[in-house]
């Protein structure tokens, strides 16, 4: 029965997964957290840290975490999978008529109508993030400024960002 | 060529499809758009697979169906190559690395988030995750949003998101139908 509900939610977070990447977060963040309470959300903060560093898209690792946690690794192969089928579906479905998809006034519009969406999303996304615990005094405010402004002026790595945010982490908070 | 020569090649570029995401997979770190060249560098310009035409196109339609970008595209590629069978196996390479990689992590999590040492990390790693994001929203914001319009929209969705606390699925039907209100009308 949990592995079916872990097949369903993931599938539908898969489904409306638009806007790729950070966009996928409140999607996530809403049946994980608030509807399904698999995660906390120190947990949520957690998974998204991880996967951004690890290899692969933010879905994938948040759907194999969250589907070790409820089921195993049976539950981690189901999550993966699910998360993944409705987008491999659509895209076998689309390139059949490629050429009239792409053209399509009603696909433009939507796709289009979809950019604020997106935008606002990701907006929330960090919202929520700082919400749920992931700055919570002013050490941690420092960072995240630091972090910001390094991030605008230097061509540096994200990943390498994180890794020194993390190791200033550990020094200033033993 | 005979039968089994058929099934021999077939095999061998499902082999090479698998080996080529597998790598993609392994190697991208962030996910998303980082992969993209990637892909293009192995499938278009090393192995010739497909011309740059049609991998564009894919590209397209990758971004524009839901899903992450590493799944559509390996899925658009390999049903190019070898049909639904290609498609799976594309799929398959290019998740098996991250699969793996955050499977032994969940599996030795658990034991290791009590330690200090870790909690320090993720309390320093937390705010710059943030920072990563808040500056994800500016790029993406100033390539997405071209008109007043669209800022709007954006504002008020993302006003519903967080104080009215919709469901992000229904962010998404609202703007998808106020794009066709607004919308070109052929």
């Amino acid at each position: 029965m949990i592995l079916l509900k872990l097949f369903l939610a993931f599938a539908q977070i898969g489904l409306f997964a638009f806007g790729g990447g950070y966009a996928i977060l409140p999607l996530i963040e809403k049946e994980m957290v608030n509807n399904l309470h698999w995660l906390t959300h120190k947990e949520f903060l957690e998974v998204v840290t991880i996967s951004q560093l690890t290899p692969g898209p933010i879905a994938i690792n948040a759907a194999t975490f969250v589907g070790y946690k409820v089921g195993g690794v049976i539950g981690s192969l189901i999550a993966t999978v699910s998360v993944c089928l409705p987008p491999v579906i659509l895209v076998l479905i689309v390139v059949r008529f490629l050429k009239r998809f792409e053209t399509n006034i009603w696909v433009n519009n939507v796709l289009k109508g979809l950019r604020p969406a997106v935008v606002a999303l990701i907006a929330s996304a960090a919202y929520s993030l700082v919400r749920g615990g992931g700055i919570t005094e002013i050490k941690g405010l420092i960072i995240g400024i630091a972090s910001f402004i390094i991030l605008r002026t230097r061509k540096l790595d994200p990943i390498l960002i994180l890794i020194i945010a993390g190791i200033v982490g550990i020094l200033i908070y033993q | 060529m005979d039968k089994r020569d058929s099934i021999k090649s077939k095999f061998e570029l499902a082999l090479s499809i698998f080996t080529v995401f597998f790598k993609i997979g392994a190697f991208t770190w962030g996910g998303g758009y980082a992969m993209l060249p990637l892909i293009k560098n192995e499938v278009v310009e090393r192995r010739k697979w497909i011309t740059s035409e049609d991998f564009i196109d894919g590209i397209a339609v990758s971004q524009s169906l839901p899903g992450p970008i590493a799944v559509n595209t390996a899925t658009f590629v390999g049903h190019k190559l070898c049909g639904k069978f290609g498609a799976i196996v594309a799929v398959t390479g290019a998740i098996l690395p991250p699969t793996i990689s955050i499977l032994v992590i969940a599996m030795f999590f658990s034991r290791f988030r009590e330690l200090t040492v870790v909690q320090n990390f993720f309390k320093g790693a937390n705010p710059a995750i943030i920072a990563l994001i808040v500056s994800a929203v500016i790029d993406i914001g100033k390539s997405a949003l071209k008109r007043y319009r669209e800022f709007v929209i954006t504002l008020i969705l993302l006003f519903l998101l967080i104080y009215l606390r919709i469901h992000p699925i229904l962010a998404i039907v609202i703007s998808a139908i106020l794009g066709i209100v607004f919308g070109e009308k052929r």
